[in-house]
């Protein structure tokens, strides 16, 4: 039996919410409900892979559902860039949920049912974000994924826990309604359409203000993306169970913003309009400072998930700023950057979480010596922590290789050294924790003899993530490929 | 049959207030009252065809024509908030059988079911009719029996509530009437049509000059426009459930529509914009009343006020959307009053279960309710967040439509505060959202139950519509849309 592409696509983002029937009816046999949540994972998967093959193939797929009010559509399409972020989620996905089993439990979380079914609309939303066909799909998706995340957030139901909830919702919703959605109305009363195309949908004679304004306004809106000042939220969701950290905080959620940030570029306004409006080098200055004072302030974090977090909120930048240098290599940089970054900060996070099972620490000054114990976890933390850095044999080196070349491309300067800077700050706030694990100095006696690895499972998830990350060096073909091919259907129409 | 219509509409509740003296048992009375009430909402949706199809519809009492006689003029505009009126007033008849249990002492069930039909019939009279001095005498009708409603509230306070309204509703209607009364004295008519013909001849007067501030302050009461809303919050929050989830859904609808018919059909939009600053005045309350109303709204402890102040702050939108003086800001204002009916009467209607069970409605009585009554408090979050605006609800469609409206007009600052204001609905329905979920129960609670059915149906139903309407925006746009143009005088 052969389904139609639509069909596929349909089912990309209707089975995980499908999911969540199941998921509540099983609520009551954990090892059921989880393997209900892992074979849905695992069929998003494969649908996501041959959707990608048939794309690859040159089929085009989209598909219209219906008109909301006159100009407002809700329909999908699928191109290369939401094929990168679609893969990337449903790729992670379901060795989250490995990963979650051995987390959830070792650590005897409550609520499990509940945190299922968010996670699984929060997939959900994610598909609906990377094959969304109009800014306006893509809104709706957006919201959905903050109000999904937000029960994920606060989990532990404790007073911080809802404190973080508070600042994780209020900025969250705050700039999405005040900024982004403005800046959605204002395109649409400029363009006339809301319709991702490819070059832009703005005239090329629009006024330079009113477009450099909305610019600044979809910016600062979509604080999915972490811009500063807007940044908050995602060291105050850290208070999440690790694998909502993993997966929808270095994953899902943060890389919905930078996505959308992208897309607007490239698709909204298109690099050409892009590189002469007056507020592009002023976001970008804005984007490069996010990345160093964030840089800055993971240094001095003890706390370990809350340094992976500000480091997120560096990395991120990096993203931004690929799609703000309005070139080729930029784009190319960034869109492998979500790949990269994606690989990396996951394996992180869970090593941060393996951890925390098995030793219940959670300060990087306890952690001297655990990699006597915990090796396989502390090594994969080093692969990523390559990775994030960007250098062989990991993954990471490719984006921002390409992002380099951006900045060379465009002559942005300031912005190449606040790279170098940068990665030179990450070397100092990643290694040391591997370095430390493994060799202590002095003997610590910090550490309990009776110690050993985290839960199998999560250990399984966090090898194969970080072997990801050394693939992804040797492998990159693929990726580069359709990353490349978000260019083509930009230059394509910018020849025309 | 079908040419009765019109009057049918009004004197259908009329007619069935004083017959439920003969039957006595509240309960019949209830379903009597049910049957009337969906009888009207029939006939709504049948005048709505009919205006669709055939365009106006003009009918002259006991065959007397106009402008001698009294006529009932029917319009797009009059037949949408007809529609809503009583489809709201039907829903939340639903749910009153058993929340009047419990608020409203048994030998006075009866009373409230015929103060309900009467004040249902006052404000469909006002909507339907075509004639001035017809739009006094059923505000009258319909705020007299408001104000009993509200008296009948199980805390002593309603009586205080009750007699503040009345004291700011008589001084609104004694207004609307010497407007009215001036307006007769320069034209020497009271039928609508003609005063809009002969308004203009005198236009120019001081006496027209102040039956037009006159009218404007008695129906700004009326709608409890910031800062005329201190009679507001209290009547709600003691009136019984199911009287402010009716008021709330319907009353200042009524005087939204008669604030837009004496402005656009009769006075003319130039004269109430260009030669009188109406324009300036209402963009400024309006937008002071969405935050000032808002901001109260975050620290009131009763979340019945919370409510009521947030029915407050969404007049302002309605009268900001009015006020633009667009098409699509007049549009706007009429989705909105759609939308707001069916997200308050959602919120009301379940704060009506919640006080049926817990027997109270302080932030600090739904702690831990998200648990107990799941199905209720789902029912508040999802109409809370239409409150706020979240895509795929109707709160979208209306800001969606209230932002273009601004920015079309070049009006940025206004689109951005619009938006910033819904911002501080966030803050107000996560406080209800943090005690349902996050807060324990206060030690020795007795856990309740979820509500009963006859509650949760009707809530259901709203939240249903929320959701429905701001997906398929087919019928509420349309028919904002055809009543907007109309008043603006283009033909379709």
């Amino acid at each position: 039996m052969t389904f139609t592409s639509e069909t596929l696509l349909i089912l990309s983002m209707v089975l995980p919410l499908f999911a969540t029937l199941g998921i509540a009816a099983f609520g009551k046999f954990p090892n059921l409900r989880e393997a209900f949540t892992l074979a849905t994972s695992a069929v998003v998967l494969g649908l996501i892979i041959t959707l990608y093959q048939r794309l690859m193939s040159g089929e085009a797929i989209s598909l219209h559902l219906w008109e909301l009010l006159p100009g407002l559509d809700i329909s999908f399409t699928v191109e290369p860039l939401g094929m990168i972020f679609a893969l990337v989620a449903s790729f992670l996905w379901p060795i989250t949920t490995i990963y979650a089993i051995g987390y959830m439990r070792g650590h005897e979380e409550e609520n499990q049912t509940r945190f299922y079914i968010c996670f699984a609309i929060a997939i959900s939303s994610v598909m609906g974000i990377a094959f969304a066909d109009n800014l306006f799909t893509l809104f709706v998706f957006y919201e959905t994924l903050t109000l999904s995340t937000y029960p994920l957030v606060t989990h532990a139901g404790t007073e911080k826990a809802k404190k973080g909830g508070r600042i994780y919702l209020g900025i969250l919703i705050s700039t999405s309604i005040a900024f982004f959605l403005l800046a959605i109305i204002g395109t649409y009363m400029v363009a006339g359409t809301l319709d991702f195309t490819p070059g832009g949908v703005f005239d090329p004679s629009v006024n330079k203000t009113v477009a450099g304004t909305l610019l600044v306004l979809f910016i600062f809106g979509i604080s999915k993306a972490a811009i500063m000042p807007f940044h908050r939220w995602l060291p105050a969701a850290m208070v999440a169970p690790t694998p909502v950290s993993a997966l929808l905080h270095a994953v899902a959620v943060v890389k919905a913003g930078v996505f959308t940030v992208l897309k607007v570029c490239t698709f909204i306004f298109g690099i050409d309009l892009l590189a002469v409006l007056p507020s592009t080098q002023f976001l970008l200055y804005l984007a490069g400072a996010t990345v160093l004072l964030a840089s800055l302030v993971a240094m001095r974090q003890d706390n370990l998930k809350a340094r992976l977090a500000y480091s997120t909120v560096s990395q991120l930048g990096y993203v931004t700023i690929g799609a703000l240098l309005a070139s080729p290599y930029g784009v190319l940089g960034g869109s492998m950057h979500i790949v990269m970054h994606a690989f990396g900060k996951i394996t992180l996070f869970f090593c941060a979480g393996a951890i925390l099972v098995a030793t219940h620490k959670s300060l990087i000054s306890e952690m001297r010596g655990i990699g006597r114990q915990m090796p396989i976890t502390m090594a994969a933390f080093f692969i990523a922590s390559l990775s994030i850095i960007g250098v062989p044999p990991t993954g990471g080196t490719w984006s921002k290789w390409f992002l380099l070349m951006g900045t060379m491309e465009t002559a942005q300067w300031v912005i190449m050294v606040i790279l170098m800077i940068s990665s030179l700050l990450n070397i100092a706030y990643l290694l040391p924790i591997p370095y430390r694990a493994f060799f202590p100095g002095k003997s610590d006696s910090n550490l309990q003899s009776g110690m050993k690895e985290a839960p199998t499972a999560s250990v399984i998830a966090l090898s194969i993530t970080a072997v990801g990350c050394l693939v992804l060096f040797v492998y990159p073909q693929p990726l580069f490929e359709l990353a490349s091919s978000i260019l083509e259907t930009s230059e394509i129409v910018h020849g025309n | 049959m079908l040419d009765q219509l019109p009057i049918l509409q009004v004197i259908i509740p009329l007619l069935a207030a004083p017959l439920c003296l003969f039957l006595r048992k509240p309960r019949l009375v209830w379903m009597f009252t049910l049957i009337a009430s969906a009888a009207c909402f029939m006939i709504s949706v049948l005048l709505l065809q009919q205006v669709a199809s055939q365009g106006d519809i003009l009918y002259s009492i006991g065959g007397w024509a106009g402008p001698l006689g009294i006529e009932y003029h029917i319009d797009e505009l009059s037949a949408f908030v007809l529609l809503i009126i009583t489809a709201m007033s039907t829903i939340v008849l639903f749910a009153a059988n058993t929340s009047i249990q419990k608020e409203i002492p048994e030998n006075r069930q009866v009373f409230f079911y015929i103060l309900y039909l009467l004040s249902l019939a006052g404000m469909l009279g006002i909507v339907a009719t075509g004639d001035a001095f017809n739009v006094f005498v059923f505000l009258e009708i319909s705020s007299l029996s408001a104000y009993a409603m509200i008296a009948l509230g199980k805390d002593r306070r309603a009586l205080w509530a009750a007699f503040q309204y009345l004291v700011m509703g008589t001084i609104g209607a004694t207004f609307i009437l010497i407007g009215i009364g001036l307006m007769y004295e320069m034209t020497g008519t009271l039928n609508m049509a003609d005063l809009a013909e002969r308004l203009p001849e005198v236009a120019d007067t001081r006496t027209i000059f102040a039956a037009f501030a006159f009218f404007i302050v008695g129906v700004c009461l009326k709608l409890a426009l910031f800062p005329l809303h201190m009679w507001l919050p209290n009547a709600y929050a003691f009136a019984p459930s199911m009287v402010t989830a009716f008021l709330a859904a319907t009353a200042t609808k009524v005087a939204v529509y008669l604030l837009i018919r004496f402005t656009y059909s009769i006075f003319g939009i130039s004269f109430s914009f260009t030669t009188l600053p109406l324009q300036e005045i209402f963009v400024a309350l309006g937008l002071v009343g969405i935050f000032a109303a808002s901001i109260t709204a975050i620290y009131q402890t009763n979340v019945k006020h919370m409510l009521a102040y947030s029915s407050v702050a969404q007049v302002g939108y309605m009268i900001v959307g009015y006020s633009i003086g667009t098409t699509v800001g007049l549009m706007a204002t009429l989705l909105h009053l759609f939308n707001h009916a069916l997200m308050k009467g959602a919120l009301f209607v379940a704060l009506g279960a919640v006080m049926y069970r817990v027997g109270g409605v302080q932030l600090s009585s739904l702690n831990g309710l998200g648990r107990q009554m799941p199905y209720t408090m789902a029912g508040i979050v999802a109409g809370g967040l239409s409150l706020i605006g979240v895509p795929l609800t109707v709160g979208f469609v209306s800001k969606w439509y209230l932002v273009q409206a601004a920015l079309e007009t070049g009006w940025w600052p206004v689109a951005v505060l619009v938006l910033l204001g819904s911002l501080l609905a966030v803050i107000y329905i996560w406080r209800i959202v943090e005690a349902a979920y996050f807060k324990e129960p206060a030690e020795g609670a007795t856990p309740v139950k979820e509500a009963p059915l006859t509650f949760l149906i009707p809530i259901w139903i709203l939240v249903g519509a929320n959701i429905y309407f701001g997906i398929d925006t087919r019928f509420s746009v349309d028919a904002a849309r055809a009543a907007s143009q109309s008043l603006f005088g283009i033909s379709l």
